[in-house]
């Protein structure tokens, strides 16, 4: 190590420590920050749809319709309405009332003894096309039920030729807080490391504290250790009061190690802050260093990271632009990690992305950063 | 008090071990330095071909006009620049190829010093001592002796963001000097600071000088402190105009300089008239008379400038500043003075009350002999109060300002001065006592009575992305100005400010002094009774600052009644009454003349002798003793 | 009055768009928001990678496994020899799912019987999984259906589905219609919460206020500029919608219009309380983003609001873009008829009422 440079080095890192303990919008961002945004997404962002309000309309009351119709009354999905005609059911249908309408025509139970297979009209509202999806899905399964239980009850089994048994791995209540709350985390630890960063330099600039640095003998690489240390301090502070949540509020499993968990976090916090020095030292302004950390990185790790949209259900262009999103690599590690375990290859080859990215973004800030003002 | 350092606080000098071979020479040696910067799409060159050597030991004064080059030259020197071209060795060594060698040795203090202000003056001084490299065990004694030096001793703890305008350029010095350099660079230290810190802050140079046998170039636009240095280095447009000592200056001016009286003309219609004669050079208002440069090989005799009546010349000294002006004005043809501001018209639109007679030529002079009580008050504070939570920023004000006055507010940065501003204007609100302006609370009053007010801020505040043409156009028709009496209005602004050039120029690109023009004139476009000018000369060069008090004094003889804050002690001599604030409280009223005979002594001393005697009076009323 | 009012709106137009900055602010991202979000915002499956282990050496498996292989929606990565693959290509993610078919299989429905199929799937990201499990359940009872009725059998009864406004689910018509309200918020909130913070910045401000300007007409001088970019934007994007992304639009531009109008004045209230609030740029930018964020998670523009827990779907009665964005998916997908839409509007009117009135008291009493 040259001589003086650890006396620098402290100087600069307790600098900016007592900066940001005096500072309480950076505190604000490191912890606060976490705090709101895991819980507004992990309570406010969720794809199980319960309670759907549909129609049931049972035109001619009969055993069969009636045994079918009753079915939805005892499903967490559903919040039935029944229904004399289908006129009425559409009606609330364009009110927006329902979602859904299930439709049982007047001549169901006669055809249905007669084994004519008489339809059961479903009509959802494809507006939310997921929602519909899934409602669709629910009434398959109770029509599915529906049919074991008649089947039952006159003494046979259902024989479908192919019986389909699903096994959901890794979360097997199908609960949506499971996938999205471990990519929140990510979303906040883009936010947390690029934000603060990008403020910080350009705050220097700014303020024209940085002139007064580069005349002193520092060298460029002790001016960026020095404002390294302490955000990644802060930033590893923010995502240990995500991770307490995720467990602990939302009930996420840590299937994987928990060394293993805070080593890919503490990777991908330095392509965090890489990204926001990058910004930072590019444009010298904390107002036009804040929006470009939040267009450039937080609407990506928003978005494209495969944090509620699956980046394999994408067109192919816009999935190629997402291999330069270092979220997407940390979001597939804390899925993984948090449901799955340990597997090896997926921590490996994530790992080497966000580490030629935390090399590209350090790299470029290290020589763009200059010991002279042009 | 600061007392004489002892002999083991001379002892322990410089980190860095002098060879003796280096003592003579020239700690600086530039030779044919270019630097040039592209700004807005265009080619600017700060520096052209600069010629300068700094010699040792010694006071160096760099002294020029807004964008001379000074600056560009102070971060060459500590090599944050790279030259186009040219030669620049700083200590001997190469400041390009030896950057580090060189940063190790020397101190430098940017203009905008960029102290942590959310670090308190021991952790700042912590800072930049381990950004120095220097060691634990000597930071003691070097943290005592420069506190001593400063007086900043009791304000350790205190965030360095709290301090005065004046302590926080006091403890950017002492972060500079945390270890002992070889070479002190100081870009503009002394700009925005009050009369009193800027003589600690000379102190603290000449004791580093004397004590430690450092070398100073310091920078400065302020003329009266080229008489402080040792050297003077004078720079315009990127070159070294000349160079030597302030005495070697002055003498060139021998016999050009004299102090002008008349008993019959009030001395700012003197001015005007001075002006425009072909043989003036400059003329500036000094209480009653009027000191006037002459051009290059006229002398003026009793006798002389006949025209006006009743006038007595009296040689004065000369002066470096009067050099200054000769080097940059004496190539000019003939002095223009500005076109005149022909408000007068407007006036008598605007006015409500029709006492006011107009145009006045003897009224005014008359007036100002009268009783005050019997002119008219436009702006009266009475017991002003503003409080910021338990800050009193303004302590109980009172003052009046008459018809047709120019009345200056003067005080160092946070005296309070802007505070008390903005509540006349009715920007913030009154905590306690009142204000009127034409009678009317601003704050309250029905928009026709801020028509009646000029307004122009600290800081350049018209829209920077807008042209000149687009500021003008919009101020005018917010100000109620339509139709031809609009077009005229806008015509007159480019014509009298000399703005046509710029017209269509985005406002922000503009050179400082034309911004102040521009903002003048939005001012002026609807013709105000009352002007308020809120430190309008701040960080403008000299020339600029001349030129723009030519046109207050135009307005003032035509009956607009002007407010202006400064910090400029100088500008208060221009003022026909002033009040000088310290800590929100009005500490003296009076005309300029009132405070320096005494404040300051005597007749002859200058305002800043007043000013700096009536801030130790009432500080030594203050302690208890 | 109105001539100052118009030389304030000039003025404010040209610090906008002459400012490069700004202008470039103003109109590239959120075009860039939109065909990111247009694209990429998708809960539709397509090429869901299967990897097949067909233990059964019959026909009829391998009819199965064509069904799958014709299907567009489904993209075979691997055909498996055994069991022995099967985790780690799920750990992987090689595969999201692996359909297993029993040994015997053909042999056991040719005498009747029912032959288990197996499918285990990747549930890391529970709604993937869920419907690509609607996708092989659909192909499976196809398949079903088809051979009962070879054998001469119907299954009991079967469902007709059909999906009304939106006939193939595709979740673009549902996400796009979304962005308008999204972006009607951001454009409209960014540009009136940062231009009272920049001539705050700047010292304009002040010197604006010692004009004869009425404080109301600056307000009004203020809220326009919002208001009018942001109708000019919104309509930019409602054309986009239309004629790029394709998605129908069958009511009546002039219900979405006045709804479009009394939303935005809801963020204009906003924006102006924020910018009332702040004294730099900086914490205007801070503030837009802290009600930008709640704002748009909790409006339903990703996930129903019905999702949420019954809590926090109280939360959300305060929203503006809960509201409009009912309005403009109703409109555009639904026909809706105004009449039918006065429960959505005139909640906005109330919040747009109550920012705007408190925006104007705030605007009043931090003059300073």
């Amino acid at each position: 190590m040259k001589p003086g440079r650890l006396m620098r080095l402290t100087g600069l890192v307790r600098k900016e420590w007592l900066q940001v303990m005096r500072d309480p919008s950076s505190l604000a961002i490191a912890l606060a920050l976490p705090l709101v945004l895991l819980f507004i997404f992990g309570y406010g962002v969720s794809l199980d749809a319960k309670n759907v309000p549909i129609a049931v309309v049972v035109e001619q009351p009969g055993s069969q319709s009636n045994a079918f119709a009753a079915s939805f009354f005892n499903t967490p999905y559903f919040q039935p309405h029944m229904m004399r005609s289908v006129q009425e059911a559409e009606e609330a249908l364009k009110r927006a009332e329902v979602q859904g309408i299930v439709w049982l025509r007047s001549n169901f139970d006669a055809d249905y003894l007669s084994r004519t297979s008489p339809p059961i009209g479903v009509i959802v509202n494809g507006v939310d096309a997921n929602t519909a999806r899934l409602v669709e899905g629910y009434v398959q399964g109770i029509w599915f039920g529906w049919l074991d239980k008649q089947a039952e009850l006159s003494g046979t089994r259902l024989k479908p030729p192919l019986q389909l048994e699903q096994r959901i791995w890794f979360n097997p209540e199908v609960r949506s807080t499971d996938y999205l709350v471990p990519g929140v985390v990510a979303v906040v630890m883009t936010l947390i490391g690029s934000l603060l960063t990008a403020l910080v330099i350009a705050r220097e600039w700014e303020r024209g504290t940085m002139e007064t640095l580069l005349v002193t003998r520092i060298s460029v690489f002790e001016l960026l250790a020095g404002k390294l240390i302490p955000y990644f301090v802060l930033g590893m502070a923010g995502f240990f009061i995500s991770l307490a949540m995720a467990r602990f509020l939302f009930m996420v499993p840590i299937r994987g190690s928990l060394l293993l968990l805070v080593a890919v976090s503490a990777l991908f916090l330095l392509v965090a802050l890489g990204m926001g020095l990058a910004i930072s030292t590019v444009f010298r302004s904390q107002f036009v260093a804040a929006l470009v950390a939040l267009v450039v990185t937080f609407l990506p790790a928003f978005l494209l990271s495969g944090f509620i949209f699956d980046i394999r259900s994408m067109p192919l262009v816009i999935q190629g632009i997402t291999r330069i999103i270092a979220a997407r690599y940390y979001v597939s590690m804390l899925q993984t990690l948090f449901l799955v375990g340990n597997v090896g290859f997926i921590l490996l080859i994530n790992s080497l992305y966000l580490l030629g990215m935390a090399t590209i973004f350090l790299g470029l800030t290290y020589l763009k950063t200059g010991k002279r003002l042009d | 008090m600061p007392h004489q350092p002892t002999a083991q606080t001379l002892a322990a000098a410089p980190d860095f071990p002098s060879t003796s071979v280096e003592e003579n020479k020239a700690v600086i040696e530039a030779r044919g330095l270019e630097k040039g910067f592209m700004q807005a799409q265009k080619q600017v060159h700060a520096l052209a071909g600069l010629h300068l050597n700094v010699g040792p030991r010694q006071v160096t004064g760099l002294i020029g006009p807004d964008g001379a080059g000074k600056t560009t030259f102070m971060r060459l020197c500590a090599g944050l620049l790279r030259p186009d071209a040219g030669k620049l060795q700083v200590l001997g060594l190469d400041t390009v190829r030896q950057t580090l060698e060189v940063q190790a040795r020397i101190g430098y203090m940017p203009q905008r010093f960029g102290l942590y202000e959310d670090l308190s003056v021991q952790e700042n001084m912590d800072l930049f001592a381990n950004l120095h490299g220097v060691a634990h065990d000597r930071r003691a004694e070097r943290y005592q002796r420069l506190m001593e030096m400063s007086g900043m001793e009791p304000f350790g703890k205190r965030l360095a963001g709290k301090l005065s305008g004046g302590m926080k350029q006091k403890l950017g010095l002492m972060c500079t000097l945390v270890r002992s350099p070889k070479l002190l660079l100081l870009d503009e230290p002394t700009v925005g600071v009050d009369p009193v810190s800027r003589r600690e802050l000379w102190q603290i140079v000449y004791r580093l000088v004397e004590e430690e046998g450092v070398s100073v170039l310091l920078s400065t636009a302020y003329l009266d402190e080229a008489e402080r240095c040792a050297e003077v280095a004078l720079i315009h447009q990127g070159t070294i105009l000349g160079q030597g000592s302030p005495a070697s200056f002055r003498v060139k001016m021998q016999g050009r300089t004299w102090k002008l009286h008349s008993g019959a003309i009030s001395s700012r219609r003197l001015q005007m008239r001075m002006l425009r004669h072909a043989s003036i050079l400059d003329a500036l208002v000094l209480g009653s008379s009027l000191r006037v440069v002459t051009r290059q090989g006229i002398a003026l005799k009793p006798g002389d400038l006949s025209e006006i009546d009743d006038l007595t010349i009296t040689p004065l000294p000369p002066r470096f500043e009067d050099f200054f002006l000769a080097a940059l004005r004496d190539d000019e043809e003939v002095l223009t003075p500005p076109a005149p501001l022909e408000i007068t018209q407007e006036l008598e639109q605007n006015t409500a009350h029709p006492v006011v007679q107009r145009p006045f030529v003897s009224q005014m002079d008359a007036s100002s002999d009268a009783s005050p009580a019997a002119a008219t008050a436009i702006i009266q504070a009475d017991k002003l109060v503003r409080r910021f939570g338990s800050f009193i920023a303004v302590d109980q004000v009172s003052f009046r300002v008459d018809r047709g006055e120019i009345f200056g507010l003067l005080g160092a940065n946070g005296a309070g001065k802007t505070t008390t501003f903005r509540m006349l204007c009715g920007l913030l609100p009154i905590s306690s006592g009142s204000c009127t302006v034409a009678g009317v609370n601003l704050r309250h009053a029905a928009s026709a009575a801020r028509a009646k007010i000029g307004y122009m801020a600290q800081k350049f505040s018209l829209y920077g992305n807008l042209s000149i043409m687009h500021n003008l156009h919009f101020f005018s028709s917010a100000y109620g100005l339509r139709g031809k009496h609009r077009s005229e209005r806008i015509q007159w602004a480019l014509d009298s400010f000399a703005l046509k050039p710029f017209a269509e120029v985005p406002s922000q690109t503009l050179p400082l002094g034309y911004k102040q023009r521009l903002a003048l004139a939005v001012a002026l476009m609807h013709g105000p009774k009352v002007l308020f000018l809120d430190e309008p000369t701040s960080g403008v060069d000299p020339l600029a600052r001349r030129e723009f008090w030519q046109h207050i004094n135009q307005l003032a003889e035509q009956g607009v009644t002007v407010l202006i804050t400064t910090h400029f002690m100088e500008e208060a001599e221009y003022c026909d009454r002033l009040v000088i604030m310290a800590e929100g409280r009005v500490l003296a009223e009076g005309t300029p003349a009132d405070m320096k005979r005494e404040y300051g002594g005597h007749g002859e001393a200058s305002m800043e002798d007043a000013f700096i005697g009536l801030i130790k009076a009432s500080e030594s009323k203050e302690v208890p003793t | 009055m109105i001539r100052r009012i118009r030389a304030l709106l000039l003025k404010e137009f040209l610090a906008i768009f002459l400012d490069k900055a700004s202008r470039m602010a103003i109109i590239v991202p959120p075009i860039i928001q939109l065909f990111v979000f247009g694209y990429a915002a998708t809960f539709d499956l397509n090429r869901v990678r299967i990897a097949i282990l067909n233990e059964d050496s019959g026909a009829l498996s391998r009819e199965l496994v064509s069904r799958f292989q014709g299907n567009s929606t489904f993209e075979i990565v691997a055909y498996l020899g055994s069991e022995q693959g099967i985790q780690s290509l799920i750990d992987n993610e090689k595969t999201l799912m692996v359909l297993r078919i029993d040994n015997a299989c053909s042999r056991r429905v040719a005498t009747g019987e029912s032959c288990p199929v197996q499918v285990l799937i990747d549930g890391r990201n529970s709604n993937t999984a869920m419907l690509a499990l609607n996708y092989v359940r659909a192909i499976v009872t196809d398949f079903n259906e088809d051979i009962m009725a070879r054998q001469g059998k119907g299954m009991p009864a079967r469902l007709a589905v059909q999906a009304w406004f939106n006939p193939n689910l595709e979740s673009r018509w549902f996400i796009v219609p979304g962005i308008i309200a999204l972006l009607g918020m951001i454009v409209t909130l960014v540009v009136t919460a940062l231009s009272v913070a920049r001539e705050r910045e700047d010292g304009t401000f002040d010197q604006l206020l010692v004009t004869p300007l009425r404080p109301w007409e600056i307000m009004v001088g203020k809220s326009l500029p919002g208001l009018l970019v942001g109708l000019v934007e919104v309509s930019l994007i409602i054309a986009l919608t239309v004629f790029w992304f394709r998605i129908p639009l069958h009511g009546n531009l002039l219900t979405l219009y006045p709804a479009l109008v009394i939303y935005l004045l809801s963020v204009v209230g906003v924006g102006l309380m924020i910018s009332s609030f702040s004294t730099t740029l900086q914490q205007a930018l801070l503030g837009s983003i802290l009600f930008i964020v709640p704002a748009v998670t909790l409006s339903g523009f990703t996930t129903p609001i019905a999702n949420m827990p019954e809590w926090m779907q109280h939360l959300t009665v305060v929203n503006p873009m809960r509201y409009f964005l009912i309005v403009v998916r109703r409109v555009f997908l639904e026909g809706t008829e105004i009449h039918l839409l006065v429960h959505e509007i005139w909640p906005m009117a109330l919040i747009a009422a109550c920012t705007l009135s408190l925006a104007t008291w705030l605007f009043r009493h931090r003059l300073h």
